[in-house]
């Protein structure tokens, strides 16, 4: 399986990946103590910060990391509640059938018709900006794609005749949902989880652009995208540094979740292994 | 093992009823115009060891009273009459009973072993799951006893089959784990639904030869649903022959291929062999 996937995109996402987990321990500066006697420093290899620092003196790369460290675990969490939301409901919805099903994806609609920026607006209003905040309103929202694509799928298995056999043979319908439909969902809730990862990424830069985000000294890729484009005619590098690595994981991840879909995808003729 | 228990100590209703008896059973599902009868009144009694074939074409409401002997009828039809297996009654039964009967009492082996089985699991892994739930097996044990049922149906090196994913196996292989699946309760009662059909002939001719043996030698019941009459008049006892959710004729095999009384099976038979001579009579 691992032969079929897009290599460069593989060793670049890992990369990124690890650096992002092990900053704390690796980077020789803080993300938020300013060094004071290299303000607004450009590329210098000479200085330390290879990167340079941005107008406090904070060092750009071990920000850079940090922000990706920040928006990688928003994304994670999120994509993972929401999965596991999605996957509970669509299934619960999809097999039951008849009222049960109508109810909850009626309520599915609902919250589909919440304006979402407004929605987030509201919510920082009530609980005051957050990290978890934006979280939480990412994972609500980002839960109800996967509910009606896991739905579907389950109406289709539902169908299926293992699914009768299982019935027959007297198993209960919380026994055929974890062991006969749940497995057969993976590979479309695995390309679903990566193609979800770098649009949560998106949705959380948006939001810290605006503002609705991570909170200074800590930052994220949308704060240092935001900090950078106020400062691009006189520091470019600023906004383009960011900006380059948050494309960098948002197509890498989209190209590792298209080879991922080729993977799982029966009709490539090697549906499982 | 479970027919020498049974003789020396015969359920209380089994001494005087069959192990299966249908009584006026119907389905009606709703129509445009009224409800529509799938399965109008039939009756019918099945005794251990014995071999019952139902013949019938499409639509006529046979897979329909199969569903309804396990009580899984779906949600939109109504179910009338009577089922009483060893006795129990199973229409109206609540799902936590029926549950426990189903894989255990009354199993079933489906027309195409490739979408009955499970492609995402390990026959291993499906086979042990059965006794788990209905045996409180596990482990090992559970294993050791898979791996004897798969020997059992004639399948080489079955601990090695264990490890295998359904579409690994050929067709005649899947199907015998399927039987093998079905029989891992020992049942009293085996409900086959075409259970050669997706099969080509070589192995049709295998698999009911099994189905034949493993009667003489677990002394279940079978009840074997199928349009084709070869099928019927080699391994069946009796047969009965539905058309329009009815039963419109029955009885033994023999009697009833050498001289059937309805037009209907009259057609039916002649059908049936005019496919079969260009086979036997060389032009």
């Amino acid at each position: 399986m691992l032969a079929r996937l897009p290599r460069l995109s593989l060793v670049l996402l890992a990369l990124i990946v690890l650096g992002a987990i092990l900053v704390p321990w690796i980077s020789p500066y803080d993300y938020a103590t300013p060094d004071w006697d290299s303000l607004n420093l450009s590329l210098q290899w000479r200085s330390g910060h290879l990167l340079g620092t941005d107008d406090l003196g904070r060092d750009l790369l071990v920000r850079l990391m940090w922000g990706c460290r920040i928006s990688l675990l928003v994304a994670l969490l999120a994509s993972f509640t929401s999965l596991f939301i999605g996957v509970l409901w669509g299934v619960t919805a999809g097999y039951l059938g008849g009222r049960t099903d109508a109810w909850m994806m009626r309520s599915v609609d609902v919250l589909y018709s919440l304006p979402f920026i407004p929605f987030v607006i509201v919510l920082t209003v009530i609980f005051g900006r957050d990290i978890v905040l934006l979280f939480i309103a990412i994972g609500a929202v980002s839960w109800l794609d996967i509910a009606r694509i896991v739905r579907g799928q389950t109406l289709t298995l539902r169908q299926r005749e293992f699914i009768e056999a299982a019935r027959v043979g007297g198993m209960r319908p919380a026994q055929i949902i974890r062991r006969h439909i749940i497995p057969n969902l993976m590979g479309i809730v695995i390309v679903y989880l990566t193609l979800t990862i770098p649009t949560v990424i998106l949705v959380e830069a948006f939001l810290s652009f605006l503002g609705l985000g991570a909170q200074s000294p800590l930052t994220s890729l949308g704060v240092l995208i935001a900090d950078g484009a106020s400062q691009m005619r006189a520091q470019p590098r600023l906004l383009i540094c960011p900006s380059v690595l948050l494309a960098l994981i948002v197509y890498c991840s989209n190209r590792i979740g298209d080879a991922l879909r080729d993977v799982f995808d029966p009709a490539s003729g090697r549906g499982h292994e | 093992m479970r027919c020498v228990m049974s003789l020396i100590l015969p359920p209380v209703a089994a001494m005087s009823e069959p192990l299966l008896r249908v009584d006026g059973l119907s389905i009606h599902y709703p129509g445009p115009g009224g409800p529509v009868a799938v399965v109008d009144g039939v009756s019918l009694a099945l005794e251990r060891g014995r071999i019952l074939g139902i013949a019938g074409e499409s639509g006529s409401g046979k897979t329909q009273l199969l569903l309804a002997l396990l009580g899984l009828v779906p949600g939109a039809g109504r179910v009338t009459g009577s089922v009483r297996l060893n006795g129990e009654q199973v229409v109206g039964a609540p799902d936590s009973r029926l549950q426990r009967l189903r894989g255990d009492r009354v199993a079933m082996v489906f027309q195409d072993p490739m979408t009955a089985l499970n492609p995402q699991l390990r026959i291993g892994l499906q086979l042990t799951e059965v006794l788990a739930w209905h045996r409180s097996l596990k482990g090992a044990r559970a294993r050791e006893r898979a791996t004897e049922m798969l020997a059992s149906v004639g399948l080489a090196e079955p601990a090695l089959l264990l490890e295998r994913y359904p579409h690994e196996l050929s067709g005649g292989m899947r199907q015998r784990v399927m039987i093998a699946m079905a029989l891992l309760c020992e049942p009293d009662l085996l409900l086959a639904d075409e259970p050669t059909t997706a099969l080509d002939v070589t192995v049709q001719a295998q698999v009911l030869d099994l189905l034949g043996e493993l009667r003489d030698r677990l002394g279940m019941a079978i009840l074997l649903v199928t349009h084709d009459l070869g099928v019927i008049a080699q391994v069946a006892d009796e047969v009965a022959v539905m058309q329009g959710g009815r039963i419109i004729e029955r009885g033994d095999v023999v009697g009833l291929f050498a001289a059937p009384q309805e037009p209907y099976t009259q057609r039916l038979l002649a059908a049936a062999r005019r496919l079969e001579i260009p086979v036997g009579v060389p032009a």
